[in-house]
Order: structure tokens, then C-alpha cells, then sequence
């Protein structure tokens, strides 16, 4: 076995001890939270008898960490079990949203990390021009605007105006392609305002960094074009800053839409979370929790591989 | 009118029904104009901000506007609030009392059938009505139904209802969500998540929380009735998102607009605002146990010391009526217009501190925006009004989740809202009856116990309204309940959606029965 399998394996099996962590932690923070599943859907009509027959029927009145370890061997056969609100099966109740999360997040991420990473590495080029500055201002203008923000001015601009793209996101099974990517660009489009600052401005000073290195002055002093500079010589060498950052901004991208998924009313993942924190369904929770800690462990995992395969001295042991 | 113990066609609300429909005959309704006859056909989509994912079709659940509304449209219940606030016959045909009004029997329609085209039977009913009672049902419609002794079926046709007292607004019960018809599975039960209903239309898709489809039944038996070709509810939870695809013309009717944005809605040629005055209330219940509330002076002198214009204008923004301290709504029958309205007087208030014995009062108001929107707003207002009567009303702001449970209830003073009920019996019932589950206030007023129990057996109109008359009055001097104001129901909907000149206001949009009864241009 290599040094880099080896790795890898650790890794994975440090991310599922550190998911068990998390399950632990969720349903504890579950626990905390005022009121269970019972008095939630009840709410003001809720009286100590309906309670009791409702707590009942879901087997809400077992001792909490009975609850745990009853989801938890039912997870580790592979059943995520049925939502204890609607009885539902988890896994067909993830499955519709996890696809539209992953569409919206792919959308985005396709457009997002190809402009955001050329627009670094021409602001690096012609690092102070007008156009570094440009570029710099117009991303950091756009992340500094709130998200809920950026949306509604693209609705008003793009959807009250213009009337090009429609405010409400809605797609399903019968949605083509097309039809799907004209309804979400709005929504994707929000995203990759958001994001996109971050990775350019990391890629632009990545590079900038490498730049002032003695090897980059030699390669000027012989005569290679800037561009070549840039391209050959200084980006493999920042590769290893950028990767982490656009893991850092997938990862943001799958989990971090929430807002985003309820101005336009898009059912991803986000806000099936949303409602099931909000009534209490613990192993509705407990499974999109998983999911979203289980992106940012393999997004991390995946980073640190490639940061590794871009580094020479690093992927042959000294 | 008189009251008539054995009705067909009920005549409770004889007054109000007679002056509306003169106002029908003169043509002075303002839709006069819009709304001809209704037409059939076109799909109408429609932006609900309730709605969860973890919504299911179990009629014990339901919980929310998105589940009421469907819960109508695909199903059916034995009577429906007409428009004029009556209990009409609806999967009944007829529904008559005995003289002590205990016992009830109900005769079904013989032409009403499932969408799978079986015969509604009245074992259907009864194991529907089932459904919601016993140990083991978690059902939210549970407490209501705990006056019913015996349900049994008499035949195929018959259901009869054995009351443990008389209650001459039994069958007004029976237009509650929950108390949707679904088949007898043949043992008495009903399955809950059946989608196989009597109502004018069938589920083509649904996604809890996100969307529902329906499509109408072509062989639906109510005449007149179920309009549109197809509806599309979808959940559009943020105010902003729902108003835009109004806008836009993604979805012709939405409820709860933002009142605070809701003047550039107004500006859009095509939109038009609708308001009903509705029976939803907001309330500030004071346990009557607990001191300082226990001195009825105390409670005189908080009812004198909040400013119930200024809440209505600045929490409702104007889309309200101040409340008079009990929870009968201008628009619900036995309503005492009599009564004189309690306003804003700090010096009043102050004189009844002086008979309570005291200088100034310090009070603790426990409020969240889950007990209605702009609760905490309300409860600010009321603190700074009641300054000037020397009471300090101290405003503590409580976690919106689990509040029903943790708040409302537990604390002696918070904020709360009641959706409203059809009849005064029902209203006080819930939430006013010594031993009412929800009585908020703890209040045991034995004059106001009788006069329940009373009313509730009595068939003669006159002596009723008296009775009521009565009951909203000790509300109002002795109850503990501070009721500021009347919410209306706001929604907008564009120009192609046309409603009847008279609809039923107890809840939002035609009392969530609009998919049936509204229709296109």
C-alpha cells in the first residue's frame, strides 16, 4: 500500500468516527430544543392526553438514549428509518431534495469555479491595472451584500422588469434540463455571486504570493513571457490554497443554501432541515445532518489528496 | 326567525342571512360587478405560506393552511359553514335533534360517492368520526369530540350521535378539517393515509411542503360546486417570494401578503387586495389564579391601560378591528353589539388600581412573535401605554419553539391568538369553560358555567342570544382574558379570480373552502 492510499484510508475512517460524533452531537442538540415532535405538530390544540397517545404511537416516550441507539443500529444496517412526522421513508424523502441540491449546487459550482479562478489568475497577471481593482471591488461588493439581498435584486431586475427568468423555482420530475436550468439560474446565479469572490481572491493572492519567490524572478530574467510565468510556473505551484478554497466553497454551496432555497422556494435540502428541526423529526435531521457533515469531511478529504498530488515533495516520501 | 328543532336548512344566523341576501338583491355587494356566474375550467395556482414537509394526509395531523385547504378539496365533511355562518348539509342530507338536543341524527346523501366510486356509507362515518377519538388517538379535533357518548350507524344511510349533554351546536363541529370522511377499511377503522375522498377533486402529486396537484372529479355528486379544471398549491414560505410570483403571474392567488410592503402590491393594475373580517383574534390571557391577577380590579385596570387603536394601526397596519375582551367576532351569530367598548383610559385604569389597593403594578408579559406575528411589537405598545396608569408592564420575550407548550398556558400573563370557532358555544368551549383543556385564564365564573350549559341545550333563538349576550359581557368585566383586536384576513389574488358576493369569513380565503367554491373569469 502507498503512503497515499494509506492516507486516504485513515482519513475515511477518521471522517466516520467523526460522523458518529456528529450524530451524537445533533441529537443531543435535538434533545435540548424546546418541545418534541408531538407538541410541534400539536401545537396551540395540544392537550396531555393527545400528547401522551402521540408520543405513544412514535415511541417518543422511550428514554432518549434508548432512541439513539434504536436509530443507531438501524443506520449502521443501512435504514435511515421513516420521518416521525409523516412516515415517510427517509431515504425516499432525501432523495428528491438531495438531487435538486446537488443540481443547483453543480449549476453553479460549473459556472462559479472557472471564472472565479481565471478572473484571479488575470488579476494576478495584471496585479493594480484597473481591471485587478475592478474585479476585486465588484466581487467583494457582491459578497458583501447579503444573500436574501442579492436575490431579491435579481428577481426585481431579471423577473419584475425584464421578465426573463420567473421567481419561483419550482422544478420536478417531468422538468427538462433546459427548462430546469432556465428556472434555477436565478438561484444559481445568487450563488455564484456569493462565491465567487472568495475563490478569486484567494487564487489571486495564492499566485501573488508565488510570484515573489527567487525561481519566479528566474524565469523572468530568461526571458519567459508573463502569462507563461503565471500559468507554468507560479499556479502548479499555488494549486495546493486553491483546491482547499473551492472545496471550502462546494462544500458552502451544498450546505449553506438555505436562504437562497427559500427566497426562490426551492425544495433542496436545505429547507426539508429547516422544517425538520422545526418539528422535531429527529431521524429526518439526523440523516441530512449526516449528509452535510459527510460533504465537508470527503470535500476536505478530496482537497488534501489533490493538494498532495500537485506537490511533488510531498507525494514522494523524503 | 324562530328555531325549529328539526332543520333541513338551518335558519341560526335568520338576521344576518336576511340582510345579506337583501343586500344580494340589490345588487350592493361590491363584487356585484366581477362576479357573474361561475364558469369551470382553468388551473388555479395558489401561494400558501404554511405548509411542512412534515405534512401527511392522516386527518389527525393536520396542522396547517396548506393541509386545510387540500383537506376540503379532496375530502369531504358531513355539514360545511355556508356563507352566511349556518351549518349546511353537506355529505348530510339532513341532520335533526331530539327536544334536549342529545341526541343527533344525521341521514347521508345516497348520491355521494368516493372518487373510487363507492357509495358514502354511514359506517364511513362513523369510523372516520372514530378516527379522532379514544386513547389512542392523537388527534388535535380530540377534546371536542369527548361530549360524544355513542356514535353508531342505523343502517346504511343513518349515523346517530348520543351526546352526554344537550348541545344545540353539535352539528357545527362536523365542518372541522379533521373531521374529513375517508372509507370504513371494514373494521371500523379508516386508513390515514388513504387519498380516496369524497371532495370535488383527486391528488395527482403530492410533495409535503412543497406541492400539491389536484385535478377535478368528473363525476363529483355537489352541483355548482368545484370550478377550476386543475389547482396547484405550492408552498412559498418568505412573503417576499410569494408577492413576486404574484406579481409575475407564477401563481394567481396567495394569502398573508406582508402588510408592510403590501402598498406596492396595491400599486400592480392586475392585483386586487382581499380582506375578511374573520373571527381570528389576538389575546393576552391573565391566569385569574394567580396574584396579582386575581383582583378583577387588577384585570379592569390592564384591560384600560393598553391602547387598542394604536395596536390595530400599527401592529395590524390598520387591517384589524380594536377587541372589546371577548372572543365573539361582529360577524358570528348571538354577537352583543350592546356591550360598551373598553378604550384606552389611564385614569380609568388607575381608578381601578386605587379599588385593587394599590399605587402601581408591576406585571410580567411573556410574548413571542409564535403567538402572532407582531406579538412582541403589541406587547411593547401596551408597556409604553400603560406607563401613563402607573403600571409597569414588563415585557419578557420568550423561544418561538415551544411556546404553545412552555408559554401559553404555564405563564399567568402572555400573548395568544385564537383562530375563531362558527358559533359562540363552540368558541367559549374551547377556550373558556372551567373545564375546557384550553381555558386559558383558569376562570371558573359559575354564572358564566351555567349560562354555557344552558345555552348549549337551549333550541329558542331569542333566549340564546340573551344568554350569549350575557356570557360576553362577564367575559368582558370579570374574564381574564385582555383581548386588544380582531385580525383581519388578508390575501391578494389577480383579476381572473372570482369569488360569490357572500363567503364564509371564519377562516382566510372563503373559511379555506375557496378551491371549491371560487372560479376563473
Amino acid at each position: 500500500m502507498t503512503r497515499l492510499q494509506k492516507l486516504i484510508l485513515s482519513r475515511l475512517a477518521l471522517g466516520i468516527a467523526t460522523l458518529f460524533v456528529v450524530s451524537a452531537l445533533m441529537f443531543v442538540g435535538i434533545e435540548l430544543l424546546p418541545g418534541d415532535l408531538a407538541q410541534q405538530i400539536l401545537g396551540q390544540s395540544a392537550t396531555p392526553e393527545t400528547l401522551a397517545a402521540f408520543r405513544a404511537e412514535l415511541g417518543l416516550d422511550q428514554a432518549p438514549h434508548t432512541r439513539y441507539l434504536d436509530w443507531l443500529s438501524g443506520v449502521v444496517q443501512g435504514d435511515l428509518g421513516q420521518s416521525l412526522a409523516s412516515g415517510r421513508e427517509v431515504t425516499d424523502l432525501l432523495s428528491t431534495r438531495l438531487a435538486n441540491t446537488m443540481f443547483l449546487a453543480g449549476y453553479a459550482a460549473v459556472i462559479a469555479v472557472p471564472i472565479a479562478v481565471t478572473l484571479g489568475l488575470l488579476a494576478a497577471l495584471w496585479r493594480n491595472s484597473l481591471f485587478d481593482r475592478s474585479a476585486n471591488v465588484g466581487a467583494l461588493s457582491a459578497i458583501s451584500m447579503p444573500e436574501f439581498f442579492v436575490a431579491y435584486l435579481l428577481i426585481l431586475v431579471f423577473s419584475i422588469k425584464l421578465g426573463w427568468f420567473p421567481t419561483l423555482a419550482r422544478i420536478d420530475t417531468a422538468t427538462s434540463l433546459g427548462q430546469a436550468l432556465h428556472v434555477t439560474f436565478l438561484p444559481a446565479l445568487t450563488l455564484i455571486m456569493v462565491v465567487i469572490a472568495h475563490m478569486m481572491r484567494m487564487t489571486r493572492a495564492a499566485i501573488i504570493n508565488v510570484l515573489a519567490a527567487p525561481y519566479i524572478e528566474m524565469a523572468r530574467l530568461k526571458g519567459v513571457p508573463r502569462w507563461r510565468v503565471v500559468l507554468r510556473h507560479a499556479l502548479p505551484n499555488a494549486l495546493a490554497p486553491i483546491i482547499n478554497v473551492i472545496a471550502l466553497n462546494l462544500a458552502y454551496l451544498i450546505v449553506g443554501v438555505v436562504v437562497v432555497e427559500v427566497v426562490f422556494s426551492y425544495p433542496g435540502l436545505g429547507q426539508l432541515l429547516v422544517d425538520a428541526v422545526a418539528s422535531r423529526d429527529f431521524p429526518v435531521v439526523q440523516a441530512v445532518g449526516l449528509f452535510f457533515a459527510g460533504t465537508y469531511i470527503l470535500l476536505n478529504v478530496a482537497a488534501d489528496i489533490l493538494s498532495i498530488l500537485s506537490n511533488p515533495r510531498l507525494r514522494h516520501a523524503r | 326567525m324562530t328555531q325549529s328543532i328539526s332543520f333541513t336548512s338551518p335558519t341560526r344566523r335568520g338576521f344576518l342571512a336576511g340582510t345579506a341576501a337583501a343586500g344580494m338583491a340589490l345588487g350592493l355587494s361590491p363584487y356585484r360587478a366581477r362576479a357573474a356566474e361561475p364558469q369551470k375550467g382553468g388551473t388555479l395556482r395558489v401561494g400558501f405560506t404554511q405548509g411542512s414537509t412534515s405534512d401527511s394526509l392522516d386527518p389527525a395531523t393536520y396542522s396547517n393552511d396548506f393541509m386545510f385547504a387540500t383537506s376540503y378539496a379532496v375530502f369531504s365533511t358531513l355539514i360545511e359553514i355556508a356563507p352566511d355562518g349556518s351549518a349546511k348539509p353537506d355529505l348530510a342530507e339532513s341532520f335533526e335533534a331530539t327536544p334536549d338536543a342529545a341526541t343527533w341524527t344525521f341521514r347521508l346523501r345516497d348520491d355521494a360517492t368516493f372518487s373510487d366510486g363507492k357509495t358514502v356509507s354511514a359506517q364511513d362515518v362513523v369510523a372516520s368520526i372514530r378516527h379522532h377519538m379514544g386513547d389512542q388517538s392523537k388527534s388535535g379535533v380530540k377534546p371536542l369530540l369527548a361530549q360524544i357518548e355513542d356514535i353508531h350507524a342505523d343502517g346504511d344511510n343513518v349515523v346517530v350521535f348520543t351526546l352526554a349533554a344537550g348541545n344545540a351546536d353539535f352539528p357545527f363541529i362536523f365542518n372541522d378539517y379533521h373531521l374529513t370522511i375517508r372509507q370504513d377499511r371494514g373494521d371500523g377503522t379508516i386508513d390515514p393515509d388513504s387519498r380516496i375522498g369524497t371532495g370535488g377533486y383527486v391528488i395527482e402529486s403530492f410533495e409535503p411542503g412543497v406541492r400539491i396537484e389536484l385535478a377535478r372529479r368528473d363525476d363529483y355528486w355537489k352541483q355548482g360546486a368545484a370550478h377550476f379544471d386543475r389547482v396547484t398549491i405550492l408552498k412559498v414560505g418568505d412573503a417576499a417570494a410569494r408577492m413576486n410570483a404574484l406579481m409575475t403571474g407564477e401563481v394567481d392567488l396567495i394569502d398573508r401578503p406582508d402588510l408592510k410592503t403590501i402598498h406596492m402590491l396595491e400599486r400592480s393594475p392586475n392585483i386586487r387586495i382581499h380582506t375578511q373580517d374573520g373571527t381570528l383574534h389576538y389575546t393576552m390571557p391573565m391566569h385569574v389564579t394567580t396574584a396579582p391577577f386575581d383582583d378583577v380590579n387588577v384585570r379592569l385596570a390592564l384591560k384600560h391601560a393598553i391602547d387598542r387603536e394604536a395596536i390595530v394601526q400599527k401592529v395590524l397596519k390598520g387591517y384589524g378591528t380594536v377587541g372589546n375582551d371577548h372572543p365573539i367576532a361582529s360577524s358570528m351569530p348571538f354577537y352583543n353589539a350592546d356591550l360598551a367598548q373598553h378604550a384606552y383610559d389611564p385614569d380609568k385604569a388607575r381608578h381601578y388600581l386605587g379599588k385593587a389597593g394599590l399605587d402601581s403594578l408591576d406585571v410580567t408579559l411573556h410574548t413571542a412573535d409564535a403567538a402572532f406575528n407582531g406579538a412582541v411589537d403589541a406587547s411593547v405598545l401596551f408597556s409604553e401605554a400603560a406607563k401613563a396608569a402607573g403600571i409597569n408592564v414588563n415585557v419578557t420575550r420568550e423561544p418561538d419553539d415551544g411556546y404553545w407548550s412552555n408559554v401559553w398556558l404555564q405563564k399567568p400573563f402572555c400573548t395568544s391568538y385564537w383562530g375563531g370557532r362558527p358559533t359562540p358555544d363552540l368558541m367559549f368551549s374551547a377556550g373558556y369553560a372551567a373545564d375546557a383543556d384550553w381555558n386559558a385564564t383558569k376562570w371558573q365564573n359559575e354564572r358564566f358555567n351555567e349560562l354555557l350549559l344552558a345555552a348549549r341545550a337551549e333550541l329558542d333563538s331569542a333566549r340564546r342570544t340573551e344568554m350569549y349576550g350575557e356570557m360576553q359581557q362577564l367575559c368582558q368585566t370579570d374574564g381574564g382574558a385582555l383581548i386588544p383586536a380582531f385580525g383581519q384576513y388578508v390575501s391578494a389574488m389577480n383579476e381572473k379570480v372570482q369569488m360569490p358576493e357572500q363567503i364564509s369569513e371564519m377562516w382566510d380565503l372563503d373559511s379555506q373552502r375557496f378551491i371549491e367554491r371560487w372560479w376563473f373569469a
